[in-house]
C-alpha cells in the first residue's frame, strides 16, 4: 500500500484544515476510492455528492484510475470572473 | 496574438486592447469583470481571488484556443487577477479583435462563460460587517453571482 497526495483549495482546504492530504493508494485505485477515504476525515461534510476532481490538471470522472505519481486535486465550485 | 494569463497586478484593459489592435480589424470587443459593492444583498468591501495556478492557466489557454478556433479569431487576450481586490477593480479582462463585430462579441462572451464554468479560481467575499464567505455559484443563493 502506497500513498498519494491530494491537493485541496479554498473552502475545501479550510474545511479539512490543510492544503494537502495523504491518502492510501492501492493498485487499481480510482478517484472514487480516494473520495471514499476523504469522506471519513473531519471536514468532509463540505463535499457535495460528486465533487469535481482533477488529475494532472484535467477534470476526470470518478472511475478514473489513479497512480502514485499523479497530481490530484479536489476542485471546489469555481467562482472566477 | 493569443494569450492567457493569471496576474497579481492591476489589469489595464486599454493595454489589452492595444496589444491586439491592428488596422486589419474593424472590431475589438472588450469584456471586463469588476468587483461589485453588493452580493446577494450584502455589502461587499473586497474580494480575495485564489487559484490552482498551474491548472487555471492550462484551462485558460485551452479556452482561448477553443474560442479562437470556434470564432475564427486570431487576436485574443485574457488576464485574470489573483489576490485581494478593492471595489471597482478589474478582476478579469478579455479582448478579442476581428474584421467584423459578431465574432469579436461572441468570442469574449464564450471565454467569460467558460471561465465561470471550469477555471479553478475561487473568490472569498469580504463584507462590510466584517464577515467573509467563499462564493459558491452552485448554491441556490449564488445565482446572483452571475
Amino acid at each position: 500500500m502506497s500513498t498519494v497526495t491530494v491537493q485541496l483549495f479554498a473552502s475545501y482546504a479550510e474545511s479539512f484544515g490543510a492544503p494537502t492530504l495523504q491518502l492510501p493508494l492501492k493498485t487499481g485505485s480510482t478517484v472514487a476510492d480516494l473520495l471514499g477515504h476523504l469522506r471519513l476525515l473531519p471536514g468532509a461534510s463540505i463535499l457535495p455528492d460528486s465533487p469535481r476532481v482533477a488529475v494532472n490538471r484535467k477534470f476526470v470522472s470518478a472511475d478514473q484510475l489513479v497512480d502514485a505519481g499523479d497530481e490530484i486535486a479536489l476542485i471546489p465550485p469555481v467562482a472566477g470572473g | 496574438m493569443i494569450r492567457a494569463a493569471l496576474v497579481t497586478r492591476a489589469i489595464d484593459p486599454a493595454a489589452l486592447i492595444a496589444s491586439i489592435a491592428s488596422t486589419g480589424y474593424g472590431a475589438i470587443s472588450l469584456f471586463a469583470g469588476t468587483v461589485r459593492d453588493t452580493s446577494d444583498g450584502r455589502g461587499v468591501s473586497a474580494i480575495d481571488y485564489s487559484a490552482y495556478t498551474s491548472m487555471a492557466e492550462a484551462e485558460l489557454r485551452q479556452i482561448v484556443a477553443e474560442a479562437a478556433d470556434r470564432f475564427g479569431v486570431t487576436s485574443l487576450v485574457v488576464e485574470h487577477r489573483i489576490g485581494v481586490l478593492s471595489l471597482g477593480e478589474t478582476s478579469v479582462a478579455i479582448a478579442a479583435a476581428h474584421a467584423h463585430r459578431a465574432p469579436a462579441f461572441d468570442c469574449t462572451r464564450y471565454v467569460i462563460e467558460e471561465i465561470k464554468k471550469r477555471v479553478p479560481i475561487w473568490k472569498m467575499e469580504h463584507y462590510i460587517d466584517g464577515t467573509r464567505e467563499w462564493v459558491d455559484p452552485t448554491n441556490a443563493s449564488g445565482v446572483t453571482a452571475e
